[in-house]
């Protein structure tokens, strides 16, 4: 069986966000760029399938630019055995899994996060299902083989639910997937360099969408002191001001 | 001249945040508080490739370069330079040591546990009477023929306790004063060895240092490294290539009290203003960054001459005495800057000053490294 991750480029979690360009555009200047959070939880689960034996092949995938190759090696030094950059800007959900579509195929399972930490679109794999006509399963928080099915956990409203689904599919997997994303020992890391990343020409395929305009939220509020005798002050203060009363 | 560092130096300098910033400060007040030794992280940070960074993989190393293993202590002192210690001590001087002049025999037997962290190593030089001036050797190693005994005491041993295979530093003759001092393999549980109790210390709680006394210890002739008489020269090449790690502890201890500061400044208000918009706070932290950014070119500047074959010795210790006494400054103006908050325990700054003061002296104190540094510019 082989594995496809699906690996997004997203900026470290702890960036401050800027846009440029009248509001349209994320700033990308001086970003830390990380392995999207929930990718790397899938990565970590294809890890453990292939060490429980039956996994011939993890594959990494990313639609981006040159910088991305960074991404991708962690990926490799984590473990993943070879690594796939399609080279182009990525543009939207559509157009990435349009890219990613030419080169899933060969695929037996494909894990794809619940979504980018950075504009959380949430999109991708479902799209990546539909144009390779797999199953899919989303908000997945468990993956295991069983012969040639997959057994699905997913937190459903109030409880759990097991699946069996046959392959290919594409699993939509979030939080629970795995327990933490893994640390790549040096070893991985000296590896890394000796393990393929190809890149590929992108398709030619078309956006759906374009940004408008971003708005950041509102700057928190100052936190407000109350002394100790004052509980009736405190009181009307998280009933008018806060409104949580 | 080029100060980008490559994709791997990057990646390990990764790897080793987010294994203290996740793990390490788990339990580094407890660990502090009650001495404890971390095994844990200790084996958690060997299958990760820390403790022979620079070791040929072939010996069971990693095969990295200096300068990751400055950038990996770094992260990993800025939160927890008990743990960066004792991975200090088995790389830079255990391992760099047999790596650099063992026998292949030697390698094999036990290079290759401690490098891939099966075991760890201590290095047992200092003596009651023997600190600074490392040539007074006391302990004694008598040649026997076909092997040696030893008999001394060794001082403030890290990893004296939780170390299978010591590296020993012992006089064969007197007479020849520093050129008669050898350098052995000991096996820690050889019969004759007994420790002292676990030393109470001021910081670095959680490395165990401990004397060790040695009373008919006899080592096997294939055991001493090097020609009769290689051990002062040994030691002394060792420590120069150790002080980079323990300027780059140093340097990881004021990083972390610097970022702990910044982050207390952003947050804290007096006189109806952040900490931050004060000048006299906003000052000592450039003072701090501007301290900080001098130690750490030290510091890479050090590794990449010993990455490059190059002399180290004067490098080495002006890395470890300037990264050492500006983190004690620094350390103490976070203190400062943290008002009462930074004098208790739960906000890490008291730690790293008490972490601090120690890099000044172990290691060679500050004063030895002017002398290294004076000497060199002073020789006729």
């Amino acid at each position: 069986m082989k594995i496809l991750v699906l690996i997004s480029n997203v900026p470290d979690t702890t960036t401050k966000i800027r846009f440029t360009g009248d509001n349209t555009a994320f700033d990308a200047a001086g970003v830390q760029w990380i392995i999207n959070p929930w990718d790397e939880l899938a990565l970590t689960r294809a890890m453990e399938l292939k060490e429980a034996g039956g996994v011939e092949k993890i594959t990494v995938a990313n639609v981006g630019e040159k910088i991305t190759e960074a991404t991708l090696r962690k990926a490799l030094a984590v473990g993943a055995d070879d690594a796939i950059r399609i080279d182009a800007p990525a543009k939207d959900a559509f157009f990435v899994a349009s890219q990613l579509s030419k080169i899933a195929g060969d695929y037996d399972l494909i894990l794809a996060g619940i979504e980018a930490s950075d504009y959380n679109g949430n999109a991708v794999g479902g799209m990546l299902a539909e144009l390779l006509d797999y199953n899919s399963v989303s908000a997945v928080s468990g993956i295991n083989m069983d012969g040639d099915k997959f057994v699905i956990n997913r937190e459903i409203d109030g409880g759990s639910q097991v699946l069996s689904v046959t392959g290919p599919l594409v699993a939509i997997v979030q939080k629970g997937i795995a327990k933490e994303p893994r640390i790549p020992a040096m070893r991985g890391i000296m590896m890394a360099r000796k393990k393929p990343l190809n890149v590929v020409e992108a398709v030619d395929a078309h956006e759906k969408t374009s940004f408008v305009n971003f708005e950041l939220p509102p700057p928190k509020a100052a936190c407000k002191m109350v002394d100790e005798e004052n509980a009736k002050e405190l009181i009307t203060l998280l009933h008018e001001e806060a409104k949580v009363l | 001249m080029n100060f980008e560092l490559t994709e791997e130096q990057l990646m390990i300098k990764e790897a080793a945040r987010d294994y203290a910033q996740r793990e390490l400060i788990q339990d580094v007040l407890e660990r502090d508080e009650k001495g404890i030794f971390p095994t844990k992280h200790i084996k958690n940070l060997a299958d990760l490739g820390f403790m022979g960074m620079m070791v040929d993989p072939e010996y069971g190393g990693s095969g990295m370069d200096t300068i990751s293993y400055v950038l990996a202590l770094e992260e990993l002192s800025k939160i927890d330079a008990s743990t960066a210690v004792i991975i200090s001590i088995n790389n830079s001087l255990v391992c760099y040591g047999l790596n650099r002049f063992g026998t292949e025999e030697q390698k094999r037997k036990y290079l290759v546990p401690l490098a891939s962290g099966q075991i760890i190593g201590a290095f047992l030089l200092s003596e009651p009477e023997a600190g600074s001036d490392a040539s007074q050797q006391h302990t004694t190693a008598v040649d026997m023929g076909d092997h040696y005994i030893i008999n001394g005491t060794k001082n403030w041993i890290s990893n004296a306790n939780s170390a299978s295979t010591y590296l020993v530093i012992a006089q064969t003759n007197p007479e020849k004063k520093h050129k008669g001092i050898n350098a052995f393999i000991v096996e820690k549980d050889s019969p004759g060895i007994t420790l002292g109790p676990h030393e109470d210390k001021m910081g670095m709680r959680s490395s165990d240092t401990h004397s060790v006394m040695f009373s008919d210890v006899k080592v096997p002739k294939e055991n001493r490294i090097g020609e009769d008489g290689f051990g002062f020269k040994f030691a002394m090449m060792i420590l120069e290539a150790g002080r980079i790690g323990i300027a780059s502890q140093a340097l990881g201890i004021a990083q972390g009290a610097m970022e702990r500061s910044v982050a207390y400044a952003k947050e804290r208000k007096a006189f109806g203003k952040t900490l931050a918009k004060h000048q006299a706070i906003a000052f000592k932290i450039a003072d701090m960054a501007v301290k900080i950014e001098n130690a750490r070119n030290l510091c890479l500047k050090a590794a990449w001459l010993k990455d490059n074959h190059m002399p180290i010795t004067v490098a080495s210790a002006m890395a470890k005495q300037y990264a050492a006494d500006i983190a004690m400054e620094v350390t103490t103006e976070a203190v400062q800057i943290h008002g009462g908050y930074g004098y208790v325990k739960e906000y890490h700054v008291e730690r790293l000053m008490r972490e601090a003061k120690l890099t000044q002296i172990y290691e060679g104190t500050s004063e030895v490294q002017k002398i290294v540094v004076s000497r060199d510019l002073l020789k006729d």
